[in-house]
Order: C-alpha cells, then sequence, then structure tokens
C-alpha cells in the first residue's frame, strides 16, 4: 500500500503528463501481481466496492470528530476522503500496513452491517498519505488528473505495445487483469474477446474552429444532440447478447433495454442514442430534445410507462464490426455503404441512419447550419471520405462544428466553493435576470448556475469580487451585493419547473465579465425565454 | 468583572485601545501604531508614531524607509501610553523580532498574540505564554486538520529529493520575511553547508537577519550564477516567483513550497507545486487549542483565520469567545 500511496502522491504532484506516464509506467513494471491490477483498477474507475461510500466516511469521522468540526475541514478542504484521511486519529501502535491486494479482499468483504468495524481497522495500519489512497481507491473517485486513457498509455508504455491493442483487450477483462499483464509482460497470447459484447474504443472529433476544409474530401451530418452510444450485439456458447455502451465506455443496456432488445444479429454500431419526438429537425427529423432523454438518463430500471412516453432510439452515424466482419479499417465511403446496406436487417422502429448532408462548400455548410438554429440541431459533423475507424481523436479525419452559442447578460447572485483543484475558490456561480424593469422595483431570479467558461486568472478575479462583495453567508454559499453583470453562453434554453424562473439552460458557461455594464442594464427573463425554440 | 473590556474595540482597520488613542497593526495610516512584526498586513507605514521592536523596526525602515517617530520597545520592556494604559512587547515566535503585546489598563490584562508559533525556530525568540484576562489570538490554521509535521522531516525530504535529483535543483518558494530565513537556517542545522542560492527579491532581508545576530551560512546571489553551475542545488525564492518566467533559468527546477497550506493536497496543486513541504510560522491547531487552555483567559477573541472552528472548539470546551472579522490579514504565502 505504501507503494500505490506514493504513486497516488506522486501522481497528484506532477505537472506533466510525461512525468505521470513514467511515474505509472514505473509503477507498473516494478509492482507484482496483482497490486499492479489492483492500482491499475483504482486509477481507471474499475472498482466498486459499495459497502464503501462517503456518506459512511462521513458517518465514521462524525463518531471520532465533532460534527461540526469536521463538516468545516470538509468543508474547506473540498474532498471527504482527504480530510478523513487528515483528521483520522492514529493508533499510538499502528499494525503494519496491508498490501493493495489485501486491502481490496478486506474492501470486498465489507457488507453495510461490518464497514463501520472493518474500514476504521484498516485505517488504523496507515499513515495519512495512507489513508487518503486507501479512501481514494474505495470510494473511486480519484481526481489525480489520471484519465483511464492515460492509464492504458501508462501500461502500453510500460511493457512496450500498442495502445490501441491495449485499449482493445482492456474491456473483456476484470481486475486485476492477470491475462492483460501476462500479454504485454511475459508475451502470452493476447486475451481474445470472441464471442463477446466488448465496447471498442470510440473515434472522436476534433472542434473545426477556424480550420478550412475541402468539401470534396468530406462528407457532412448534422449532429444530433442526444448521447453517443455504441450497441453491440455478440454471440458466444451460452447464446447472443446486446449491450449498449456510452462514450466512456460504460454499460448502460439496462437504461436502454428496448433499444439493446432490438439487436439480434452480431454487430458494432456507432450512433446516437435519442427519443422520439419532432423537436429536432422537426417532423423529419424525428427527434425530441435532449430534455426529453434527460427523463430516461441514469435509470437502473424503466417503467413501461417511461419506455411508453419516452421511446429511445438509435441514430447510426457508423459501423465498425458488421457480422464477423471488422470494418474499422475501410474508408469512412465504404463503411457508410455497408451500414446501409444493413441497415435493412435492422428494426427500423429502434434504428435509422444519420443523413448525409449534401453541400458543396464550406459557406453552403455555413448557411445549412444556421438555418438548423431553428429546428434546434446543435451542428454539423464533418468526416473524411478516406479515412478509417480510428479509436481517439486524430487531427484532420472528423470534425464536429457547432453552431455558435446564445448569449445573455445575467447579475451574479450566489457563489460557492469548488470542490477539488479549485477548492478554495469560489468557483461555482449562480446568476439572475430581473422579472421585470428593474427601475420599477423588479426582482432577480436565478436562471441558472455555471462552473466554468472563464480563464485561471479570471476565476482568481471572480474569486476576490466574491470575497469583497458579500452580502450573506449560507453554510459555503455567499450571497453578493448583484453588483457584477455576467455574459453567460448557453447551447439552448428549456421550460423547467425546478427552477423559480420556469427556465432551464442547456451548458450555460461564463463567457464574459462585463464589469462595463451596470446591473440595472442586464437582461430580463423575457428575454431568455425568447430563446426557447432555439432562435 | 469591572467593565466589560470597552478600552479595547476591535474594528475591521485594526484594534483601537481608546484612552490612548493607539492602535494594533492597523492597516491605514494612524496617529500612534503598535506593531506586532514585520509582515506587510500587520506593518504599514505611514504613522505618526510606531512602536515596535527594535528588530520589527529594522524590518519596517528597510521596506518602507526609516519613519519619523518609531519608538523601539525591546522584549519585556513596559511603554506607559497616555489614559493610563501600558504596553509590553513578548517574544511570539512568528518571524524575527515578532512580539505579542500586553495591555494594562485599570488592572485588567489583555494581550493580543499577533501571528505566532509553539515550534523551535533558530531565527527568532520562543513564544512566551502571558497570562491575562482577554487573549487576542490569530486562527490562520485554525481547523483540526492542520497538523504541521516536525520541521526535521520536511526538510530531510527537501535533502533527500536533491540528492535523488543530482542534475535538478530544488527551488523552494518560500515567504521573505521569516519563512524564507528560517528554511536556510533549517538546512544548515540538519548539515546543508554548500552554498545556497536567493532570488533578488530575497537577499535585503536575508543580509539584515544576519546582520541581527542570525547566522544563514554562505548565501549568493542565484542571477550571478551560469545556469549549469545551479544542478543539484537548493534556491530559495518568493512563493510569487515560482512559476514565474524567472524560474525558466533554473536547469529543471523541482518546484517546493514551504507552507502550512501545503497540508492540503489541492492548495498545492493549485500553485504547481512538485514537493509540498508543511512548515509555517504559525501555530498549528494543536498550538492554538494549547496556547488558549494554557494561558486560561477569561474570553477569547479571534483576530482572522479560520475561525469559525476555533470559535466551535470553545463552545465545546466551555470558553467564552468571540470572532472579531477583521479584514486584510490573510496570509496566503505562510
Amino acid at each position: 500500500m505504501e507503494a500505490f500511496a506514493d504513486l497516488i502522491d506522486g501522481l497528484t504532484y506532477t505537472r506533466s503528463r510525461n512525468g505521470k506516464l513514467q511515474l505509472l509506467a514505473q509503477y507498473l513494471r516494478d509492482t507484482p501481481d496483482p497490486d499492479r491490477g489492483w492500482a491499475l483498477a483504482a486509477l481507471t474507475d474499475g472498482l466498486d466496492f459499495p459497502a464503501v461510500k462517503s456518506s459512511i466516511i462521513r458517518k465514521m469521522l462524525m463518531e471520532r470528530v465533532d460534527p461540526v468540526l469536521f463538516t468545516l475541514s470538509r468543508d474547506y478542504v473540498g474532498d471527504t476522503a482527504e480530510t478523513a484521511s487528515l483528521l483520522w486519529p492514529r493508533p499510538p501502535h499502528p499494525p503494519s500496513p496491508p498490501t493493495v491486494s489485501e486491502a481490496v479482499d478486506i474492501l470486498a468483504a465489507m457488507t453495510r452491517a461490518s464497514v463501520l468495524r472493518d474500514l476504521p481497522m484498516l485505517l488504523d495500519r496507515l499513515d495519512a498519505n495512507g489513508r487518503y489512497a486507501l479512501l481514494k481507491l474505495a470510494t473511486g473517485a480519484m481526481r489525480i488528473g489520471i484519465s483511464a486513457r492515460l492509464a492504458k498509455t501508462a501500461f502500453a508504455q510500460a511493457f512496450d505495445v500498442p495502445v490501441d491493442e491495449v485499449e482493445e483487450y482492456w474491456h473483456g477483462q476484470a481486475p486485476p487483469y492477470a491475462p492483460l499483464f501476462a500479454w504485454a509482460a511475459d508475451g502470452a497470447p493476447a486475451p481474445s474477446g470472441e464471442g463477446l459484447p466488448l465496447f471498442r474504443p470510440f473515434m472522436l472529433a476534433h472542434p473545426l474552429d477556424e480550420t478550412i476544409v475541402d468539401m470534396a474530401d468530406y462528407a457532412a451530418e448534422w449532429k444530433w444532440d442526444g448521447i453517443r452510444v455504441q450497441i453491440v450485439h455478440a454471440v458466444g456458447p451460452a447464446g447472443g447478447e446486446t449491450r449498449v455502451y456510452s462514450r466512456s465506455g460504460d454499460d448502460i443496456s439496462a437504461t436502454f433495454p428496448e433499444v439493446a432488445a432490438a439487436l439480434t444479429i452480431p454487430c458494432v454500431l456507432d450512433g446516437e442514442l435519442l427519443v422520439r419526438g419532432s423537436q429536432q429537425g422537426g417532423e423529419k427529423g424525428g427527434a425530441a430534445s435532449f430534455n426529453a432523454l434527460q427523463q430516461r438518463l441514469g435509470r437502473k430500471t424503466v417503467s413501461r410507462k417511461m419506455a411508453q412516453d419516452y421511446p429511445a432510439f438509435v441514430r447510426l452515424y457508423d459501423a465498425l464490426i458488421i457480422g464477423t466482419e471488422d470494418v474499422r479499417g475501410l474508408p469512412w465511403e465504404q463503411r457508410r455503404l455497408r451500414l446501409e446496406q444493413f441497415m435493412a436487417q435492422l428494426d427500423p422502429a429502434r434504428f435509422d441512419i444519420s443523413e448525409v448532408v449534401d453541400a458543396a462548400s464550406l459557406d453552403e455548410l455555413a448557411a445549412l447550419r444556421e438555418r438548423a438554429r431553428d429546428e434546434e440541431i446543435e451542428g454539423v459533423m464533418l468526416k473524411r471520405r478516406d479515412s478509417p475507424y480510428i479509436a481517439g481523436r486524430r487531427t484532420g479525419l472528423w470534425y464536429k462544428w457547432k453552431r455558435d452559442p446564445l448569449l445573455i447578460d445575467c447579475v451574479l447572485m450566489y457563489a460557492q466553493r469548488g470542490s477539488g483543484k479549485r477548492s478554495s475558490f469560489y468557483s461555482d456561480f449562480t446568476f439572475g435576470c430581473w422579472d421585470g424593469d428593474p427601475d420599477q422595483g423588479a426582482d432577480l431570479l436565478p436562471v441558472g448556475k455555471a462552473y466554468f467558461g472563464f480563464t485561471d486568472e479570471e476565476l482568481k478575479w471572480l474569486d476576490r469580487y466574491v470575497r469583497s462583495h458579500t452580502t450573506n453567508r449560507f453554510g459555503p454559499v455567499r450571497e453578493t451585493d448583484r453588483s457584477l453583470v455576467l455574459e453567460v453562453a448557453f447551447d439552448s434554453v428549456h421550460e423547467s419547473k425546478r427552477h423559480k424562473s420556469g427556465l432551464a439552460m442547456r451548458f450555460p458557461r461564463i463567457s464574459r465579465i462585463r464589469t462595463d455594464k451596470p446591473a440595472y442594464e442586464a437582461d430580463r427573463i423575457d428575454a431568455l425565454r425568447a430563446f426557447i425554440g432555439g432562435t | 468583572m469591572v467593565s466589560d473590556f470597552a478600552w479595547v474595540k476591535p474594528d475591521p482597520s485594526g484594534i483601537y485601545i481608546a484612552p490612548a488613542d493607539c492602535w494594533i497593526d492597523p492597516s491605514k495610516a494612524v496617529r500612534c501604531a503598535l506593531v506586532t512584526h514585520g509582515h506587510a498586513d500587520h506593518a504599514r507605514g505611514g504613522h505618526d508614531i510606531t512602536m515596535a521592536t527594535p528588530e520589527t523596526l529594522a524590518i519596517m525602515a528597510l521596506r518602507y524607509g526609516t519613519e519619523e517617530g518609531a519608538i523601539p520597545a525591546a522584549y519585556g520592556e513596559t511603554i506607559k501610553l497616555d489614559g493610563g494604559v501600558s504596553a509590553t512587547w513578548v517574544p511570539a515566535g512568528h518571524v524575527l523580532g515578532s512580539a505579542q503585546i500586553l495591555l494594562e489598563h485599570a488592572g485588567e490584562r489583555v494581550v493580543v498574540t499577533g501571528d505566532y508559533k509553539r515550534r523551535f525556530d533558530p531565527t527568532c525568540a520562543p513564544f512566551e505564554p502571558v497570562a491575562c484576562d482577554i487573549l487576542i489570538t490569530e486562527a490562520t490554521f485554525g481547523l483540526p486538520l492542520f497538523q504541521h509535521p516536525p520541521v526535521e522531516d520536511e526538510v530531510a525530504r527537501l535533502l533527500s529529493v536533491r540528492a535523488n535529483n543530482p542534475d535538478r535543483c530544488v527551488l523552494v518558494g518560500a515567504y521573505a520575511l521569516g519563512k524564507a530565513q528560517r528554511v536556510i537556517a533549517e538546512l544548515r542545522r540538519a548539515g546543508w553547508s554548500e552554498t545556497i542560492y536567493l532570488h533578488g527579491a530575497m537577499e535585503k532581508m536575508c543580509r539584515l537577519y544576519a546582520e541581527l545576530g542570525v547566522d544563514l551560512g554562505p548565501l549568493a546571489l542565484m542571477a550571478e550564477v551560469p545556469k549549469a553551475d545551479l544542478a543539484g542545488q537548493i534556491i530559495v525564492s518568493p512563493p510569487s516567483a515560482l512559476n514565474d518566467r524567472w524560474a525558466r533559468r533554473l536547469p529543471d527546477p523541482i518546484t517546493a513550497m514551504a507552507s502550512g497550506w501545503m497540508r492540503v493536497r489541492q492548495r498545492a496543486r493549485q500553485r504547481n507545486v512538485e514537493l509540498p513541504l508543511v512548515i509555517s510560522d504559525h501555530a498549528d491547531w494543536d498550538e492554538l487549542t494549547q496556547t488558549i487552555t494554557e494561558v486560561n483567559p477569561a474570553e477569547t477573541w479571534i483576530t482572522h483565520g479560520r475561525e469559525e472552528a476555533l470559535l466551535r472548539w470553545c463552545e465545546l470546551t466551555q470558553r467564552k469567545a468571540r470572532a472579531l472579522a477583521m479584514i486584510g490579514y490573510e496570509d496566503e504565502d505562510d
């Protein structure tokens, strides 16, 4: 556990990506199985200990430290696990620390009934850094700047194997990944994924920004506003199985059972999960707004009514595997043809194909994109016609070209300290618009909350502003004197019962700090309401 | 109690002693200022009369130029102020010259700690607890999670990182007054006898410390040394210069920072620190609570810092306490 704690510390404080890769690669080389496998799983969110939750850690601490002092400490640190690791009273003669695999075994054996007895015993064996590492491993919220992709790159670097192969084999494996290490470190045969409905890494797009492309080389499609999914059907010895995976590779089949059930032919397809409706692209577009899809997200089970009211389907973009043939090496044009032919075998209620948008030039496409705003379409995608399907984000192959954001001037009302890296900064901002004429005594109503969009310098400025314009405090929240105008950018706005203003913004972010504008000149709720429907 | 200590008035810009028309550590220019120590948030220029220890006055003179009306008060010396108030300067152990100020009036005793610590510090006189009716204390590190580790452990880590990276240098960010000199003195105590290199902003204060009798060993300005010669060396700079363009002239520096805030990971990350050293010139939680217990005042007033938690502790231990909500004393770099 000490080596793992040192690794966590090193990764926390090392700035450069290369430095992080080196640290991690060295740990993976030097540490024996199964410790390194468990560590890798911890870093990539591959571990889950249902009995150990943040709330349990809080409860455990409240039994040992005054609850008010704990809460104040937690508020300052911005992280429950770290607060607990710092406040934990160390016994005078601590027993020897556990290995990672011993700790994992003990954590896995914990139940709701035993956790309050067994977790303290484990913490007593560790110093502050060890406790931090253990609690992070147990609760799965590392937040140390290690993406799953970076961990896989480090794995590839440690054993000098191609990272795309690591991605591919990884998903069929469970921690502590013994076959994966045997393959990479000892030259054993690669783990086979045959007959398993495995996730394959997505191909991703760069923002187009100022790039100019020749439309002769690219095909355009609408950028639908749902969630990107991969749907996989495989037939193994136990029969056929279908899985729906999210962008991050999470299995969300249980949330969309009607979609999973509709696919019965072996294949791996890439598309956008949407709900039937007519907001996006009108009647012809056939898709409801993201808001409708949101009703279905995050549910472990789906009622029949839910499935009826919000019927889900997948709008297909691409094919990775058709039947038993891996088509990822083919150019996009040929994959597209194969996909179009394959559509005939799919249930049209659950699958359709994302139509190609004809545009001879970027200017023509820009005009189409602008018109699409009226139909609540997020933007367009550009795909190089001769490009294979390549994992990750490769320059020059796929671009996303979102429509320009909508803008509104709001007044800063409340600020709350952020968590993690921003734990000491007031970085979560709630802002409002006037419910009438401010000169006639109108009031500000909160319309949204944003915690990004600003630069580090602007954040420092905002933090100082909040501290010196506080009129009231409610725990971690400060109310300001409502003097600062913020230009807020957002993608769209919808009716919502959750907010007093009756409106909810999608993707609000702070676009500019308007010190030049007095608060009474900020926009009114009616101005925001007028944006409903995308105009 | 005969009075409610109405002669001591906390104000957002300092503590006002009404009968004497004097202020302690005022944040604005006043007729008469009693200063606890030389940090900029406590010691400002422009007063008609400034009373402080000779070391603090020397530090203020270095920073603001010599002021008219400077009245030195040695440790233990009592100065009679107007209105039947007397003031005595007592060591606070924070930085060179730092003092608590004991105020006496009509048989009542009030101690203003200023910033203080209870740990050994080779660069200044150690804190002395003073019996009093009201203890006006700081609470910079007033949360139970702040437990400063032994300074020897932190310095040993610094030296071992240096030894393990012979091609790099260690750049230590440390407050230019107090922390920098303490880190240097602790490095000497740990046996590091090589020249220690300084950022230009550090030089004058280190020289003043040496003049005032604090031995810091061989020091040199980093600017005068070729880049290649700095590999394997220790360089001390103000925290603000750590991520500055200035640091690009160093051979692949390992960025360290000596501060009590380094106990919290995200604080270290915010400053891009690779080697956090938990070295503070303030009292940690145990020192704060131990001091209140030891002095056992009738009331504890808290000037600045994380006062909510210390108030809560006072409540839990049945002590009378209040927060003064002073502004401008935040010590982000300590």
